[in-house]
């Protein structure tokens, strides 16, 4: 076995909530691992176990063939942790930040000097080392918040939702040095809700709801599995109705949101000529991808 | 009720780089901190001792400023260290979310709380070291016994940055620590023996008076100032560490439930 992080069984209560119901999961080294679910499935709770910040009422778990959380802080002393919500130190700069982070670490000034420029030149704020965290933008935290991860070299990579509230450009930045850390061979394990990234990074899946796993794969296999290989979105004020009178017909299942219909079949042609013959839809023929097993998977309602 | 919260503190040296964090930022803006610590105490100090001291007699053999002098040491540090421990540990905890940055190291939160602790001591010693070299600077003091205020003025920064995480770690936000500055601190100051001799209040606020370390901290601090040695110092400075250990461990304690949840 080359599992660098493995839970058995995992549960966390909070009072009469159960967030993490009987956890199993296996990361391998190297790997690239998504955690997908929405909004309160669980996903922060089991990164918090994972690195030992929280004791579950049940299970096992063990992170660098370290038990956790008996030995958390060994564990963690070979992790890096990109958190959701930025906590860089306004007071300090950007090159501040990594020496003071460094030390929690035991490493010392002249180790951490050393390893500057290149942590710098990764995260892409050569230009920025000493200028104060408050005047950075929204992907200088968030790649500082990274190369920060890194100062330790960690073997493993928690990373909670590491591109939320970024614009494109900065995203596909982080995604990018993302790709270069697996590379390298650093184990990533990261939660996130937007599918695309899950499918552009991610060897391996697990999609979350209500603190269970309930589907695990690679991006392609999940599709495999849980979905009709095309997709026909259908829209327009007409659309429900047409559904009611066609959709089931040609389609193997179809969902209607709004004034959208999304029709899921093995073989879209006999639905695509059916809809010639209604000019007042308009409609959108595509493969079927991570977000229609996403929403499968886990409904179309709203979590809040 | 979970056992996990009440075990023993486990201390390790890996408090220091916090310590050193918190210095940091510190050095960054000491100009305008020293001056905080140093004017207000001074201001009342000359204040009240030039100005009431003038309409009143001795007491115990000394001027009114100069039996000021040590009420003064004493509360300085302990706001340097409450207002640290409060309102800048709250920052860190709640605000800026540092120790969660922290908590995601080979740190541990028994690390965090014991480098706060030290932290705020240290720097309500600055303030209590200030005021004593006004003290000397002034001729208040020329006893050699006052060096001794220089230890004193750290165990009563730990003992009031203990207290005071206490409160932090119960606090929702900042407006709930008017409630500790109101309801303990300020009754403190005036119940300990700052502004005159315990003595002089009625025999259950003086009982009352007994049990705050405010007025333990003074007891010591008074003597060494005239240079005798303070009577009774052995529970004096023992009632500053029960303050403190106990503040530490309760302190930890909460801590440990608010960020489990």
């Amino acid at each position: 076995m080359n599992a660098v992080l493995s839970a058995r069984n995992l549960r966390k209560c909070y009072g009469d909530q159960v967030v993490v119901d009987g956890l199993n999961l296996s990361i391998q080294r190297g790997e690239c691992f998504g955690l997908l679910g929405p909004n309160g499935a669980g996903k922060t709770t089991t990164l918090r176990l994972m690195l030992g910040l929280i004791t579950p009422d049940e299970g096992e778990l063990q992170l660098l063939n370290h038990a956790v959380p008996q030995q958390a802080r060994d564990a963690r002393v070979r992790v890096g942790v990109v958190p959701q919500i930025d906590n860089l130190d306004p007071d300090f700069t950007v090159a501040e930040n990594l020496l003071v982070y460094g030390r929690y670490f035991g490493i010392s000034d002249a180790a951490i000097n050393a390893r500057l420029p290149e942590l710098l030149e990764f995260a892409n704020l050569t230009g920025k080392r000493d200028v104060k965290v408050p005047t950075l933008s929204g992907g200088m935290k968030r790649r500082l918040t990274l190369a920060r991860a890194l100062v330790n070299d960690p073997d493993v990579i928690f990373l909670d939702e590491p591109t939320t509230g970024l614009d494109p450009q900065a995203r596909h930045l982080i995604w990018q040095r993302l790709r270069e850390l697996t590379a390298r061979g650093k184990t990533l394990l990261l939660t996130t809700h937007f599918m695309e990234e899950a499918e552009r990074l991610c060897h391996r899946l697990a999609v979350m709801d209500n603190g269970r796993i309930i589907s695990t794969g690679s991006p392609r296999e999940l599709i495999e599995q849980n979905i009709e290989p095309q997709v026909v979105e259908v829209f327009g004020e007409q659309a429900e109705a047409w559904a009611g009178n066609h959709a089931a017909l040609h389609a193997q299942r179809f969902e209607v949101s709004g004034e959208s219909v999304f029709c899921y079949l093995a073989d879209a042609q006999p639905l695509l000529r059916e809809l010639q013959r209604h000019p007042e839809l308009r409609y959108l023929h595509r493969p079927a991808n991570l977000e229609d097993v996403f929403l499968k998977l886990t409904g179309r309602e709203m979590r809040e | 009720m979970n056992k996990r919260y009440y075990a023993a503190p486990q201390l390790s040296l890996r408090f220091i780089p916090i310590w050193r964090r918190n210095f940091m930022v510190w050095k960054k803006m000491a100009g305008s901190s020293i001056l905080g610590h140093l004017a207000d105490p001074v201001i009342y100090m000359l204040g009240l001792g030039y100005g009431l001291g003038g309409m009143l007699p001795q007491i115990g053999g000394t001027s009114y400023i100069a039996f000021l002098a040590g009420g003064t040491v004493c509360y300085s540090t302990m706001n340097s260290a409450s207002f640290e421990a409060l309102y800048s540990g709250f920052a860190r905890m709640h605000e800026q979310r540092t120790w969660e940055a922290i908590l995601n190291t080979p740190v541990t939160l028994d690390d965090i709380v014991c480098a706060e602790i030290v932290w705020a001591a240290s720097k309500s010693l600055l303030s209590g070291l200030a005021v004593l070299l006004v003290i000397w600077l002034l001729g208040l003091s020329h006893s050699p016994l006052s060096l001794w205020i220089i230890p004193l003025a750290f165990l009563v920064g730990l003992c009031f940055a203990s207290i005071g995480l206490i409160v932090t770690a119960l606090a929702p936000s900042y407006d709930y620590f008017m409630y500790y500055f109101t309801l303990a601190i300020t009754p403190m100051v005036l119940l300990c023996g700052v502004f005159f001799p315990v003595d002089r209040l009625p025999a259950m606020l003086q009982n009352v008076s007994s049990l705050l370390p405010l007025t333990h901290a003074i007891d010591l601090a008074r003597p060494l100032l005239t240079n005798r040695v303070p009577p009774g110092f052995m529970l004096h400075i023992a009632v500053l560490l029960g303050y403190s250990l106990s503040g530490f461990y309760l302190s930890l304690v909460l801590f440990r439930k608010r960020l489990s949840q």
